[in-house]
């Protein structure tokens, strides 16, 4: 892993109306790593991921990734940069097929169309585990098969940085090793994670470094373990000590 | 018989109607923009033909060749400066900068071509028909123009199911925020969107105008009857668009048979009634309504 920053976000403000949900936050991603975010309800976690993929504006501050300036860039553009994101409700264009999902976002952000493209996809589709779903209708899938499909839609983009909006929330005990396991291969391709997640044990499994979100701002960031050590996160998102091999 | 005949005719009226129709369908489709300028650009089609014609002596099929591209190239232009910016404003906004453009339209129509009514000369083909059977015949035009209606339909559908512009638009159409994160600049699917429809409105200008007499206040009734095939077929289905045209077509005529003075009344009659018990159409899309 080099120590270059592939994303350095500084003093970033949004505020919807009267309420503040980035408020000066600053920080890097290093090329390669896997950057865990947690946090309270309302903390600002996925406006941070909107602000990063371009879905609002920033009001203040600036983001740099891959040493380009993408502050005012349009989301578009971030996509073919090489910035992917997944919801956290899945958003899958539902009259289209599972294939036809993955395969737009191979064909533009990815850049790569006809066969190129089909390839991309399909291997963005075995990867994340839904090749034999590749024909169904994106809108019957269930609720799994769906993470999965925001999964591959935003590998088929060819991110350089890949952004995961609770991936595992509302999966059951046994569906989240799976997808922890795919998360992991996807590291090892090179791609840099940054993920939110309320599910601590999954999180603190696959993660390099951990930062704590809370009314927009950023509590702590650092060691996963010495993080969730902190007296302040304790207080106000984990409520009592964390045990690594539990659960909060 | 009559009545049979009657039928028929109202299906090959409904090809022409949907071939009015598939433009405005595919902007409603792809952007959720109701064209209100729809009529006013088929007039504008029509008249470009006919300048064309009688100008230069041109057929008036090689017209298409010069209206089409010219109509596409307004539809993008018109979209990457009035139309995606009013998009991005209240929901109104697209509904009144398109009914302000037909009024614009119609009166510089006015001004260029007065009030008469014009049309353009295909010579004999305008009379040439087919005998069906000893009672029912169908005109050469007309027929053509059903099946460049259907045509049209069938092409559009293919374009949206098997390209891979087609699969951005039905993306963006879905979830404008999620396809762009799939490096899909909406403004760009949507000025594509707008020039294959408004080409296809030039297309269906032109065949409007060999067909019937028009004037400049003739795009008011023309954007009705698409309007309402497209809201009797389900919006945002193209092939519920082409069943809206024959309905809507086999509506007037028969209705034209049965009460001589008011067939465009029982068309309007039934486009109510769907509306009224069916307000998404009679053919909506199966997913995502």
């Amino acid at each position: 892993m080099t120590m270059a920053p592939v994303l350095s976000v500084s003093g970033l403000h949004k505020k919807f109306g009267s309420v503040v949900t980035a408020n000066d936050i600053s920080f890097d991603v290093i090329q390669g790593e896997a950057l865990g975010i947690v946090g309270p309800n309302g903390a600002g976690k996925s406006t941070l991921l909107n602000l990063i993929g371009g879905v609002v504006p920033a009001d203040q501050g600036s983001m740099i990734f891959d040493g380009r300036d993408i502050t005012k860039m349009a989301s578009a553009d971030r996509a073919k940069a090489g910035i992917g994101r997944s919801f956290q409700i899945p958003r899958p264009f539902t009259d289209m097929t599972v294939f036809e999902n993955v395969y737009v976002g191979s064909s533009f952000a990815g850049g790569v169309r006809g066969q190129a493209g089909y390839e991309r996809a399909y291997e963005a589709l075995e990867v994340s585990g839904l090749l034999h779903l590749s024909e169904k209708p994106a809108g019957q899938l269930r609720l799994l098969d769906r993470k999965r499909l925001e999964l591959a839609r935003a590998l088929a983009t060819q991110p350089k940085l890949i952004l995961l909006d609770e991936i595992a929330g509302g999966l059951t005990e046994r569906e989240i090793p799976p997808l922890v396991e795919t998360i992991n291969q996807l590291r090892e391709t090179g791609v840099t994670v940054v993920w939110i997640e309320h599910i601590v044990h999954a999180l603190v499994s696959v993660v390099d470094r951990l930062m704590c979100m809370a009314e927009g701002r950023v509590l702590a960031i650092g060691d996963p373990h010495e993080v969730l050590r902190s007296q302040e996160v304790i207080e106000v998102y984990l409520g009592k000590t964390f045990d690594v091999d539990g659960d909060v | 018989m009559q009545w049979a005949n009657a039928v028929v005719q109202g299906v090959i009226l409904g090809g022409l109607y949907a071939l009015l129709a598939a433009g405005l369908s595919l902007m409603f489709g792809v952007m959720r923009l109701v064209n209100l300028a729809h009529g006013a650009l088929a007039i504008v089609a029509a008249y470009m033909g006919m300048v064309l014609v009688n100008e230069t002596g041109i057929p008036p099929f090689a017209t298409l060749l010069i209206v089409v591209p010219v109509m596409a190239l307004a539809g993008w232009i018109l979209q990457r400066t009035l139309l995606n910016t009013a998009l991005n404003r209240q929901a109104l906004a697209p509904i009144l900068v398109t009914f302000g453009l037909a009024v614009i339209l119609q009166n510089l129509m006015l001004e260029l071509f007065t009030a008469d009514n014009q049309s353009i000369d295909v010579g004999s083909l305008a009379g040439a028909s087919i005998q069906i059977t000893p009672n029912i015949a169908v005109g050469v035009f007309p027929l053509l123009t059903f099946v460049v209606g259907v045509a049209v339909i069938a092409g559009l559908q293919l374009y949206l199911a098997k390209t891979t512009t087609g699969r951005a638009m039905r993306a963006t159409s879905d979830d404008r925020e999620a396809a762009q994160l799939m490096g899909i600049d909406h403004r760009n699917i949507y000025a594509l969107a707008t020039a294959i429809a408004v080409g296809l409105v030039g297309l269906a200008g032109v065949f409007l105008g060999v067909r019937t007499q028009f004037n400049p206040t003739f795009g008011d009734v023309t954007l009705i009857f698409a309007f309402e095939a497209v809201i009797i077929g389900g919006l945002g289905s193209l092939w519920g668009t082409l069943w809206g045209g024959i309905i809507l077509g086999v509506a007037q005529v028969v209705g034209a048979q049965a009460f001589p003075s008011s067939g465009v009344l029982l068309g309007h009659i039934v486009f109510l009634l769907v509306l009224a018990f069916r307000p998404t159409g009679l053919f909506p899309k199966v997913v995502n309504g």
